[in-house]
């Protein structure tokens, strides 16, 4: 067994730095990269991707990032683990070992984690019982079950752990936990089992820290901000696991940034519910459990973390088509800024009204004024604003409304009140609504397969 | 009696989970913790938001971390995508909550 293993975290969701992945594998010493491409939203688009092409419907990145990096990994052999094969892992494998072939690596194993995708099966799920009502508001889903454009079941680490187990340099999976990819070489390199639960717990704790990138190295740091340093070149996190558990969150040596108690504390806090049952579906981490020690130069010790057993459930995600929406901004300066910007989006409400356009919501915000905390901005005199963004959204199922709305938008320049600008973007589109749609399913009623590529 | 910025003794981080936003407020040190422990209640927390939070306040107590996490559910306009807010995601919050004064003995 190895004394400890060096994870590295790549990405913190599809758009994050294209180089940061990169500078993992090249600045320093890792054993394993792991990558987190999909936000909820991300996949009903690679839905659509593949409804379009299906060779398509994975994080079109990856190839890409391959090219640079490959040889390198083969090299160092330093593994691979990413959920951004979306809702096509085996394209997203096929395409790897593309560029493998291109580039005349040999040896190449790649795995593949499917089984997640439940779309084409709710009807046979539900006809068994499971009624997949919604996790939060406890509505069916024959509501919205024709407009279902993805349902995904989560997966753990076990079925990585199962793959790195079949000697796989590079796993892609579907719909996996992001706190997976990261607990499940733990589990794989130390023998970890799975009733090993403060074992479990403290490597999804690991994963939590790792998921979202460099919120956990300085990024997005609410605390003494101004003092992280060399932010341009911020190091992604590392998380240096032991066998016992114990983690050392840390990043490569010169790269800018900062991991200490409150960086490493902001992101422990990010998206969490109730910290004593943060479920997944590997067991049950209790973070009031975490201690952390700031061990000095972005070292910062990971330990004690409790764990119980996991549920009898996956958690499915659904993603379905809601209607239509579209926003604009039109920017007004001083004198009277406020003035002209609320007067404008009158206007604009008024001859809505008058095309008889049907709207859920419209909503204005005064960007610049208090468009991020409402009633709780500080009040400021009116007159003095210098300028200020007024933005407009709507929503609506009614697509022909929205598009109207769009073409309302840009007349206000030249019909409406003065000295307004910023409008060069043209014609704002409506976008497609994906609504969420979250309920559970038995576990046993989904089963994972891991397939094995190779060059 | 003497009043004290929340911004002073604290900081924090906010994300979305669905409609609800939550809010992780972490104190520099034990003396801020024992404060935020002891002023910064779930009812406090949804008064400060009148007018954003339109649900209940759920509080957490983190000791390890000198942290309190709130969750405050109907908060995002309809939340992800569907919500047409700016910040749709809440990621402005903790910012918002830190604006607090809290007045202690």
């Amino acid at each position: 067994m190895k004394e400890k293993i060096r994870i590295a975290s790549g990405q913190g969701f599809w758009g994050d730095l294209i180089d940061a992945p990169y500078n993992q594998v090249f600045r320093g010493e890792i054993d394993y990269l792991v990558m987190d491409y999909l936000a909820e939203v991300t996949m009903s688009i690679l839905q659509k991707q593949k409804n379009k092409n299906p060779e398509l419907g994975y994080a079109r990145d990856i190839p890409e990032l391959m090219k640079r990096i490959l040889p390198e990994c083969k090299q160092k052999n330093i593994k691979i683990i990413t959920n951004g094969g979306g809702v096509n892992p085996t394209s997203c494998a096929n395409a790897i070992l593309d560029v493998a072939n291109k580039m005349g690596i040999k040896n190449l194993r790649v795995a593949v984690v499917i089984g997640d995708d439940i779309k084409e099966r709710t009807d046979e799920i539900i006809s068994a019982g499971v009624l997949l009502n919604n996790m939060e508001t406890g509505e069916p889903i024959t509501k919205i079950k024709d407009k279902i454009l993805s349902a995904n079941v989560y997966f753990g680490a076990f079925p990585i752990v199962e793959a790195l187990k079949q000697n796989a340099d590079i796993v892609i999976t579907g719909r996996t936990t992001d706190t997976g990819l990261t607990l499940a070489p733990m589990i794989y390199e130390f023998g970890w089992n799975k009733n090993d639960y403060d074992l479990l717990a403290a490597g999804t704790v690991a994963g939590h820290i790792l998921e979202c990138g460099a919120q956990s190295s300085g990024g997005n740091f609410l605390g003494d901000w101004k003092s992280v340093p060399n932010m341009a070149d911020i190091g992604f996190p590392i998380a240096e696991a032991y066998p016992n558990g114990e983690v050392i969150i840390t990043k490569h040596e010169n790269t800018g940034g900062r991991v200490s108690f409150e960086t490493v504390a902001e992101q422990l806090l990010y998206e969490i519910g109730d910290p004593k049952n943060y479920i997944t579906p590997d067991c049950i981490a209790d973070f009031t459990s975490i201690k952390l020690e700031d061990l000095g130069k972005d070292r910062v010790r990971v330990y004690d973390v409790k764990g119980s057993p996991e549920t009898e459930f996956y958690k499915v995600s659904c993603s379905y088509s809601d209607g239509y929406s579209s926003s604009a901004t039109l920017t007004y300066s001083w004198p009277e800024a406020l003035t002209k910007a609320k007067a404008a989006d009158d206007i604009l409400r008024k001859r809505m009204e008058n095309l008889n356009l049907q709207f859920e919501e419209i909503r204005t915000e005064l960007v610049g004024y208090n468009a991020c905390h409402g009633p709780l901005a500080k009040q400021l005199n009116e007159d003095d604003i210098n300028e200020v963004v007024l933005r407009v959204a709507v929503r609506s199922k009614d697509y022909n409304s929205v598009e109207r709305f769009g073409k309302e938008i840009a007349p206000l320049i030249l019909t409406g009140p003065p000295s307004v600008t910023g409008f060069a973007g043209g014609r704002p589109k409506p976008s497609e609504v994906v609504a969420y749609w979250p309920a559970l399913i038995p576990k046993k009623l989904v089963e994972h397969q891991v397939k094995i590529f190779e060059v | 009696m003497k009043k004290i910025k929340l911004i002073d003794i604290a900081h924090g981080r906010s994300g979305d989970k669905g409609d609800a936003a939550n809010i992780g407020i972490i104190a520099y040190d034990e003396n801020g913790y024992k404060i935020i422990q002891k002023h910064l209640t779930a009812e406090r927390v949804k008064k400060h938001f009148e007018g954003i939070c339109f649900g209940k306040v759920e509080r957490f107590e983190l000791p390890n971390l000198r942290a309190l996490n709130f969750v405050l559910h109907n908060t995002l306009g309809g939340g992800g995508t569907v919500s047409l807010k700016l910040d749709a995601q809440g990621k402005t919050l903790a910012a918002a909550l830190l604006r607090m004064e809290l007045e202690i003995e």
